[in-house]
């Protein structure tokens, strides 16, 4: 017995624009999806943890309403672009403590027919000038004082790196997006799903230069969701459950420690780097072992960042990375074989639980047609901006 | 005159040159644009106000189009580390907007220019950083 704990279950719908479908059905598809898959039922969970940005209140109480009342304990989180990366580690945190030992962890959003969220609002007409806010700002600083808009904060990380780092340009941030799409044509889930040529991306409209529209994560809605256990509990299960449960080698959360520039601008490098080196640590791997990564392309300027982040690629060396196509799916190492966050969706919530779905799937050999042949390690990162990293290693039981 | 304020209250316009004003940590001497609490680097709670250089260099950029204010346009979003260390994100003001315009080897330095007017006639007064060199275009 040891202190692992193992995914039995995992399920995710398909991310779309489900516009005949609302939150709960999404919810609930995944939920029961993930139960079904490990063999039990909401009277085995223990505890439940339910990650929506966007869902008021008590939203996880509603979605149990559907799908089984128990008592259980039970955590509404919200964690932007890490909400459901945090559902999951607060299942995983209450099996750790020895006060649950099998727990489900639900990550959903319903993002269209609502206004998209990072929307600034322009200056109202009719107005006379006061003082808001800690800034003291009389009116929106949006396009006034530099961006705060999500394309544009990436795309300025992508330059960032590009000014320290040689053999980076809008060519190479253009090629993730090249890579992501071609591999999102081989998963069903994903909301995209056809191949982009360079030069389509490459001349397609500009968000936030070097970021294009199909460099950018699409508006989605979608649900994914997974059953964790203890070690302990692991082994009263049936052989065909264990057989096909992965196991958590790492998981690691991570806030920013104190820069100067992250007041001006947010640093996604440091916390990831530290997340990375902690989950490496844990698991007691290195990046060399790894089978194959979903980590968190918002934009394909982030995408780029994070092989030298997550310490996949050669310090400094993303570009040149990219550029011998070693993350693509027969590459060196796979990134993003789902069509990561720019092809497969982007439902804030339900993504930081989507990316364990992906590497258990394929860690299970149960990924079809996109199936990364033997692959026994495998990696997971989101951030959410503000900031907060998680990253999670998953290993295939030893079978 | 007309009158003017500042669109956010680190910029200040009434004392000298326009310059950025800052909150600096009494102990550890870490610098604050926003007003704080506490000090997010060493957690002491006393600051004294500090006035922050005019020049710096672009860190980063990008050309903001999509969602753009429409009475902006296409604009180009700049993080500058100022001669002291202290970060700011601003408009590169009085170059196109295409990103072979922005070069990360020339210093630049804070300028003013009016960014609105509400319906009392007072006028807002933005800053943005521009190429610090003689040639360079004064407008904003």
């Amino acid at each position: 017995m040891s202190d692992d704990i193992w995914i039995i279950g995992t399920a995710m719908t398909p991310i779309r624009r489900h516009l005949d479908r609302d939150v709960l059905d999404l919810a609930v598809e995944a939920s029961l999806g993930a139960l079904d898959d490990a063999g039990v039922t909401m009277r085995d969970m223990q505890v439940m943890a339910v990650g929506s940005q966007f869902e008021p209140f008590t939203f996880g109480q509603d979605v149990q309403k559907q799908i089984g009342q128990t008592g259980i304990p039970l955590y509404n989180v919200h964690n932007a672009c890490a909400t459901g990366a945090t559902a999951v580690r607060s299942v995983l945190m209450e099996i750790r403590a020895g006060e649950a030992d099998m727990g489900l962890a639900l990550g959903v959003e319903k993002m269209t027919g609502s206004s998209p969220p990072y929307r600034m609002t322009p200056p109202k007409a009719g107005k006379v000038f006061e003082p808001e806010g800690r800034d003291g700002h009389v009116l929106a600083t949006e396009g006034v004082l530099g961006t705060g808009q999500m394309f544009g904060v990436f795309a300025q990380t992508g330059t960032d790196y590009a000014r320290r780092h040689g053999g980076v340009g809008f060519e190479q941030f253009a090629k993730v997006a090249e890579k992501n799409h071609a591999h999102s044509t081989l998963n069903q889930l994903a909301q995209y799903q056809r191949p982009y040529s360079l030069d389509e991306i490459m001349n397609a409209e500009m968000l936030a230069y070097p970021n294009t529209l199909p460099m950018s994560c699409p508006t989605g809605d979608g649900a994914a969701a997974v059953v964790l256990v203890s070690d302990a509990k692991l082994r009263s299960l049936d052989p065909d459950v264990r057989r096909r449960a992965v196991k958590i080698s790492a998981a690691v959360m991570t806030t920013d420690p104190y820069d100067p520039s992250g007041f001006a601008h947010p640093d996604v490098n440091t916390l990831t780097r530290n997340a990375a080196d902690r989950a490496y640590e844990q698991a007691g791997i290195g990046p060399e072992d790894l089978d194959l990564v979903e980590l968190h392309d918002c934009f394909a300027t982030a995408e780029l960042v994070h092989y030298d982040n997550l310490r996949l690629c050669a310090p400094g060396g993303a570009g040149e990375w990219i550029d011998r196509r070693a993350p693509w799916r027969d590459g060196e190492l796979p990134v993003n074989v789902s069509g990561g966050l720019i092809s497969k969706g982007h439902p804030i919530g339900a993504t930081g639980v989507a990316n364990l779905y992906e590497v258990a799937t394929h860690l299970r050999g149960e990924a079809g047609d996109r199936q990364i042949e033997g692959a026994r390690v495998g990696l997971t990162h989101v951030i959410g901006l503000g900031s907060v990293c998680v990253v999670h290693i998953l290993e295939r039981a030893a079978s | 005159m007309t009158r003017q304020m500042p669109v956010v209250d680190y910029l200040v316009i009434d004392d000298g040159p326009p310059h950025l004003a800052g909150h600096r940590c009494d102990e550890c001497g870490a610098v604050y644009l926003e007003r704080r609490n506490a000090c997010a680097a060493c957690g002491a709670r006393t600051f004294s106000p500090t006035r922050l250089p005019a020049t710096g260099r672009i860190e980063s950029f990008t050309i903001v189009h999509r969602g753009a204010p429409k009475h902006v346009g296409p604009f180009v979003s700049v993080l500058v580390r100022l001669a002291d260390g202290t970060f700011v994100k601003a408009n590169l003001v009085g170059v196109p907007p295409e990103a072979d315009a922005v070069d990360f080897g020339v210093p630049v330095r804070l300028v003013t220019y009016a960014a609105g007017t509400d319906d009392d006639g007072t006028e807002a007064i933005a800053f943005g950083f521009t190429y610090d060199e003689p040639t360079a275009p004064a407008e904003g």
